[in-house]
């Protein structure tokens, strides 16, 4: 239980998968300018990461493992997360339409979402148990939610701040942005440390 | 189309990181220093051609529909080939990049290019945007890699500059830094091109390079979404 907590704690907040480790700027970037579509897509690569990670880590330990074909795990692993994708639209369109109408929208992006490879091949290569890889992909995935509610809000005001610099309209002052967030988020290393000290 | 212009327009007029802003993840995470910027691009520059030579050949066999799997399984193939010959030839670099080699398989620029280009362009045409994106990719991580390994360790390509005499500020080794440098750069670009080089104004579908490709429909739907 003490090591759940520990991984979800520092993959939220230490090793923040958008903050710290750069994995999925594209859509932290990309789809943070409302507040609902940034929870919206927040909830769905959520959802995706745990599915991912459930369905990778069988076929790594009981498939790809016994018979010495490690070699294969990018091939293997992004096609299983881009037909994951496709299955899960395809089934919330059917028979969850009101799931579909707020999540559907950004599954199409996700399969490119490098945190969806980047979290199944990581549970791998730090020897996670099968519990405890579910529990970092759903921390991995709190973790990018918080980053892009937060950064949507600050973007919000960002909109209505006429005194930016010509060149540093759009694009640069969004990374000024992100890189104060991250500076902040600094702060919480060695939280985790601390939490059952 | 002068086959010159497809190298050149690559690195300079539409370079992928600084002026489309691709491939925003590595460009951010690997540059600690030079050495790892370059090795990166030169990585990520071997998968693209191969991948748009195979690409270009394959574009009359591969059925429209299933298209995009396909590019991904070429694409992973290639990455996997790269992974291999690192691990065994400059385990090193490979210890430094870590995860970030795999992550090349879905680096929008890869895709991004066999989507715009290779589909649609003859074998050596594909190639030479293969080499001139990957140039131009590979000199952008080289540059924010020198800026960031010099400001953050006062070295460059690892020979010591000024660690000895000025306290290296080691937070651009770190994530703030990495924004903060990328800002710096894009900002720079447009001023030094008066707004007109950077197409894209802010992120969204416009920009993506697979707006195309995922059913149009969820694009608009979003676009509607935060409008």
């Amino acid at each position: 239980m003490k090591e759940i907590i520990v991984i979800i704690m520092s993959v939220i907040l230490v090793d923040n998968f958008v903050l710290s480790q750069f994995l999925g700027i594209c859509p932290f970037l990309g789809v943070s300018k409302k507040l609902d579509s940034a929870s919206g897509m927040g909830f769905a690569v959520t959802f995706v990461m745990v599915l991912a990670t459930a369905a990778t880590w069988p076929i790594q330990k009981f498939l790809l493992d016994p018979y010495g074909i490690g070699y294969l795990q990018t091939v293997v692993f992004i096609l299983v997360i881009a037909s994951l994708v496709q299955l899960v639209e395809m089934t919330l369109k059917k028979y969850m339409p009101p799931l579909y109408k707020s999540l559907g929208v950004f599954l199409p992006l996700i399969t490119t979402n490098c945190a969806v490879l980047g979290v199944t091949i990581n549970n791998i290569s730090d020897e996670l148990t099968y519990i405890q890889s579910l529990f970092n992909a759903v921390g991995a995935g709190i973790g990018f939610l918080l980053a892009m509610v937060l950064f949507a809000g600050l973007r919000g005001k960002l909109e209505d701040c006429k005194m930016v610099p010509v060149s540093f309209q759009g694009i640069p002052i969004t990374l000024v942005t992100a890189s104060i967030l991250s500076l902040s988020f600094m702060g919480f290393s060695g939280v985790v440390e601390g939490l059952f000290a | 189309m002068n086959k010159l212009s497809i190298i050149t327009k690559g690195f300079i007029k539409e370079n992928p990181v600084l002026v489309q802003l691709l491939g925003c993840c590595p460009t951010l995470a690997v540059t600690t220093s030079a050495i790892n910027g370059l090795g990166m691009g030169v990585s990520t520059m071997a998968v693209l051609i191969c991948a748009n030579i195979v690409i270009s050949i394959l574009k009359k066999v591969i059925p429209d529909k299933v298209r995009i799997p396909c590019y991904i399984v070429v694409i992973a193939g290639f990455v996997t080939i790269v992974q291999l010959m690192l691990k065994a030839y400059l385990p090193a670099l490979d210890k430094a990049l870590g995860l970030f080699i795999p992550l090349i398989v879905v680096n929008c620029i890869i895709l991004g290019r066999a989507e715009m280009f290779a589909s649609k362009n003859s074998v050596v045409d594909s190639a030479l945007d293969g080499i001139g994106m990957g140039l131009g990719f590979t000199v952008a991580l080289g540059i924010m890699g020198l800026i960031r390994e010099f400001l953050g360790s006062g070295t460059a390509f690892g020979i010591t500059l000024t660690a000895n005499a000025i306290t290296p500020m080691g937070i651009f080794m770190l994530a703030p830094g990495g924004f903060f440098v990328f800002a710096i750069l894009i900002a720079v670009i447009n001023f030094a091109s008066k707004g007109k080089a950077i197409k894209k104004k802010s992120f969204g579908c416009e920009g993506c390079a697979m707006a195309g490709t995922c059913s149009g429909s969820s694009c608009s739907e979003k676009e509607e979404a935060s409008a």
